[in-house]
Parts: structure tokens; C-alpha cells; sequence
């Protein structure tokens, strides 16, 4: 009990103080997960609406993939990651491995199957009568697609929640393809399991609490502007 | 409204701006003063027991401090590490499991092999000591004790350097570890004194990791100072002519800085003001057959 209490402590005392290595971890961690998430969209949505509105020989299996994917183990894109950016490796040749942009691919990765998923998902679930309806306006492709895109921004909201939730919170990919390395690729998720091992479970636990913070503070963000679109 | 809505996008927009921008500014400030060598990045891979003790936090600064280098890293067991040096993934390997280092060196993988420090094996486990472990003559008999009490064991079960003695350990005792009572943990040195201390387990572990980790513990020495529990570190250079893609002089300038004397000073030095006594032995210049004689 003591040392959950210390723990909690430790965190108040180095999110007061503004502690500079966990600031500069709690920010790689920010901008590692928040670019693998924007990466995710840019390549989801337009995968998982193209999924849901095209019909073609193999879809139900790639949707199928895709929702599997959904549930891809972090480890496994560690491992995959690692092997193709090793030296010997196929992209060895840009030297990726055990840096920040490594972490990215990999989440980028994890999420974009999430993203995909629930954009597929999202857009299948509007009323046929509804799109054609908007068909009916006449609107050009491009229209067609923004209107129905806006349509579901609720659960293009959720899947950017989930994104995101996703590659924060996962710790074996940057482990495995970012090493941990101090002030580089360390973030929040392997921070934790570090101090972990050092004994220093105080520090854990303030990691931790911190990590549950930013996951909620950035849920919390995009839960209100999810909201706010209710008023139209 | 829509005002407030296209505001709520460019918000989002901006925020994921800044978090890239910021990025990208922060990898292009470099560590200024000291001299900036062709290729600044190091790989180093590494066991655990140096990082989860700390030493490589005192030593790490140092050495980018003096050399403009920037070390990257990888602390794994050392199975692992000297496998990333077998495939050219690695600059410099700083390693403790003479035996299998010795496939490296002789392979020519591994070049300017040197002898950086040393500490040893513990045999820890509860105060209660329900397999005697105390009273056995030296570390072998105590092993045969636990077997013979069937009292639990966490093992590393990782390859590592400590995984790889303790396994050594259990051939030389004669004895194969196997059933309810031996735990293989998968998991580091630290996390794996845990998982004894919580089970009430024997564990094999390194002086250092063990002291580092003690106030969280309920783990004592119970077998110590035997010739058999030597660990002993030593430190490679990853031979470029196999691997041309290696960074041959950043590994060259840590491969000289571990065993240069400042450096050899900090080891010495390093704990003691923490645990009232050094984790390590600085090594340098002296010969392995030399440290098993003593």
C-alpha cells in the first residue's frame, strides 16, 4: 500500500516540477503515437471506405484480414519491423532501425488496421437509401465521398480514438524496433518497463499514472470534438 | 457553427503539425562542442545488468561527452547481444559470457577483445532457506540442495550471460533442472529477482543487479565468493571487413573508452557512494586466467 502511495507521490512531484526526461519522454511519446495515428488515417480511411463501398472478388476476405488486423499483437510488428530494417534486412540500406521513425512505421501499422476497420465499418452501417439519396443530388465523386465521410465522423472520430489508443498504450513494437534508447526512442510504455526492472517501482508507477493521463487527456480532446458535431 | 467546426479541424491539423514539426527540430540540434565524427550513431548492444544497475547511465554521458559519438543502446542478454554482433546488426558488443564470446572472437566477428571488469554471481534466495542452501559447502552442493528439497527456482530462461552460467552451474552439479519447482522467468535480471522474491524462490543472480534492486526484495545471499561464480565483462569491436556497413571508428573510440583509465576509475568508483560498496571491478590490462586465480 506504501508504495502506491510513494508511486502516486512521485508522479504528483515530477509532473510539478516539470521533471526535463520525463517532459521529454511524455512529448517523444505524444509525437511518436500522434504521427503513427495521423499515418494510419491518411492510409485507413481511404482503405476502409473504399472497402465498404466497392464491391469486388476477395473483398470478404480482405475485410476479414483487416478486421483481424484490428487485433494485430504489437510484438509481431515489432518483430517484422526489426527484421525488414535490420542492416541486413531489405530497407537496411536508410538505417531506420532503433530510432524514432522505426517506432512510427511500426505503429503506424498496428493502427492503420484499426482505423481501416472502423471506417469500414462506419460507412457500411449508413443507410443504402441514404447514399443513394445523396447520389440523387448529383453530386460529383469527390462530394459523394465528403458528404458520406461526414456522415460517419462519428465513427471516424471512434477510430481515431482507438488508433491512437492503440499505439500509445502498446509497449513490444517500440521496444523491439526502437531499443529503448535514452532520450531517443524511449517513451512511456517502455520507460514503465524499464523502472520496472531497476527496482524502481516508484518511478513505475509515476510513469504510469503519467501515461494513463496523457491517454485520457488526448481521449478526452478527441471526445469533445466528436461531440461538438452533434450540434448540426 | 461551421466556423466552430472548420476551427475544431485546424485545430487538430495544427496540433498534429506541431507534434511533427517539434520532432523534427529536436533531431537537428546536435550536442555541440565535442568533435563531430562521420558517422555519430553507435550501436552497442548489451546485457541488462549494465543497464539495470545504472552503470551505463555514469559511463554512457561520458563517453559521447568526450567523443561527439552518440550511443544507441540495446540492452538484451547477451545471447542476444552477441547475436546482433554475428549478424552485423551491432557496432560493439559490451558482453559476460567468456565461453560463448569465444566463438566470436575466433570467428573473427568480434575484434579488439579486451577484458573491461568483472563482479560475480550470487545465489540468493528467502531468509528461511528451506533447502539449506547455507550450509552447503560451496555453490554446486547448494544447487544439489534446492533439487533435493524440490524448493523453487526462477531461472532467466533467456540466454543471457547469468543464464547462460547458471545453466553451466546445473551441468557441473550433474543435475537437469526440470519440473514444478523450476521457474523459467523469460524475463531480465531485475524483473526476474522480483518474480523470486515474490515466490520465495532461489534465483542466480549478478552482485550488481541484485544490490540495485535489494530495497525492493526479500532475497538474501546465501551463497557468495566461489572461484565457479566469477561474471566477467568484456568488451568487442564488431570487425567491419565482414560487416562493412558497422560504424568501425565509433565502436573503436568505445571500445578503447571502456578500458581507458578514467573510464576504469568511474567503474571502480561506480555504487560505492549508493551501496556502500562497488558493483563492479575495473579489469583493464588484466588477464582472464588472472582474475579465476586469484
Amino acid at each position: 500500500m506504501e508504495q502506491i502511495w510513494q508511486g502516486i507521490l512521485k508522479a504528483l512531484q515530477l509532473l510539478v516540477t516539470g521533471d526535463p526526461e520525463v517532459l521529454q519522454i511524455t512529448l517523444t511519446t505524444l509525437r511518436v503515437s500522434g504521427t503513427a495515428t495521423l499515418i494510419s488515417l491518411v492510409l485507413g480511411v481511404p482503405a476502409g471506405t473504399f472497402l465498404a463501398l466497392k464491391n469486388f472478388p476477395g473483398r470478404k476476405v480482405v475485410l476479414s484480414i483487416v478486421n483481424s488486423g484490428m487485433g494485430l499483437p504489437p510484438v509481431v510488428v515489432g518483430l517484422w519491423v526489426t527484421i525488414f530494417l535490420w542492416r541486413s534486412g531489405p530497407f537496411g540500406y536508410f538505417n531506420i532501425l532503433y530510432t524514432t521513425t522505426a517506432i512510427i512505421i511500426a505503429q503506424a501499422i498496428i493502427a492503420a488496421p484499426v482505423v481501416t476497420g472502423l471506417t469500414s465499418a462506419a460507412i457500411q452501417q449508413t443507410d443504402p437509401k441514404l447514399r443513394l439519396q445523396i447520389r440523387a443530388l448529383g453530386v460529383t465523386n469527390l462530394q459523394y465521398l465528403w458528404l458520406l465521410l461526414k456522415e460517419v465522423r462519428f465513427g471516424l472520430f471512434a477510430a481515431i480514438i482507438a488508433g491512437f489508443g492503440a499505439v500509445v498504450s502498446e509497449v513490444g513494437a517500440s521496444m523491439m524496433v526502437g531499443g529503448n534508447i535514452k532520450d531517443e526512442t524511449r517513451v512511456l510504455t517502455t520507460a514503465t518497463v524499464l523502472e520496472v526492472s531497476k527496482g524502481n517501482f516508484d518511478v513505475a508507477i509515476a510513469l504510469s499514472v503519467i501515461l494513463s493521463l496523457l491517454a485520457y487527456g488526448v481521449t478526452f480532446w478527441l471526445t469533445l470534438l466528436q461531440q461538438q458535431q452533434q450540434g448540426e | 457553427m461551421k466556423k466552430t467546426r472548420a476551427l475544431s479541424y485546424l485545430s487538430i491539423l495544427m496540433l498534429l503539425f506541431s507534434v511533427v514539426l517539434s520532432g523534427c527540430g529536436k533531431t537537428a540540434t546536435p550536442t555541440a562542442q565535442p568533435p563531430t565524427p562521420a558517422n555519430p550513431n553507435v550501436i552497442l548492444a548489451t546485457t541488462t545488468s549494465t543497464q539495470d544497475s545504472g552503470l551505463l547511465e555514469v559511463l554512457i554521458p561520458e563517453f559521447e561527452k568526450k567523443t561527439g559519438y552518440k550511443v544507441k543502446t540495446i540492452a538484451v542478454g547477451t545471447g542476444a547481444a552477441l547475436a546482433m554482433g554475428e549478424k552485423g546488426e551491432a557496432d560493439v558488443l559490451l558482453v559476460h559470457a567468456p565461453a560463448s564470446e569465444k566463438k566470436l572472437v575466433d570467428n573473427k566477428t568480434g575484434i579488439n577483445y579486451k577484458l573491461v571488469m568483472h563482479n560475480d554471481f550470487i545465489l540468493v534466495g528467502p531468509a528461511e532457506d528451506p533447502a539449506k542452501v547455507k550450509d552447503s559447502k560451496n555453490v554446486l552442493e547448494g544447487l544439489k540442495a534446492i533439487e533435493a528439497a524440490q524448493a523453487v527456482f526462477v531461472s532467466r530462461g533467456d540466454d543471457s550471460g547469468t543464464d547462460k552460467m547458471e545453466k553451466s552451474l546445473w551441468v557441473k552439479a550433474g543435475i537437469k533442472p526440470a519440473g514444478k519447482w523450476y521457474l523459467q522467468s523469460g524475463t531480465g535480471m531485475g524483473q526476474t529477482l522480483n518474480i523470486a522474491s515474490d515466490k520465495a524462490g532461489y534465483t542466480l543472480t549478478d552482485r550488481a543487479t541484485y544490490l540495485a534492486n535489494k530495497k525492493n526484495l526479500k532475497l538474501e545471499i546465501l551463497k557468495e565468493g566461489d572461484a565457479a561464480l566469477l561474471n566477467i565483462y568484456h568488451v568487442m569491436q564488431v570487425n567491419p571487413e565482414k560487416f562493412p556497413k558497422v560504424n568501425q571508428e565509433g565502436a573503436k573510440a568505445f571500445d578503447d573508452f571502456m578500458v581507458d583509465s578514467a573510464t576504469q576509475k568511474l567503474i571502480a568508483e561506480f555504487g560505492k557512494d549508493k551501496y556502500g560498496q562497488a558493483l563492479f571491478f575495473a579489469d583493464a590490462g588484466k588477464s582472464e586466467a588472472g582474475l579465476a586465480a586469484k
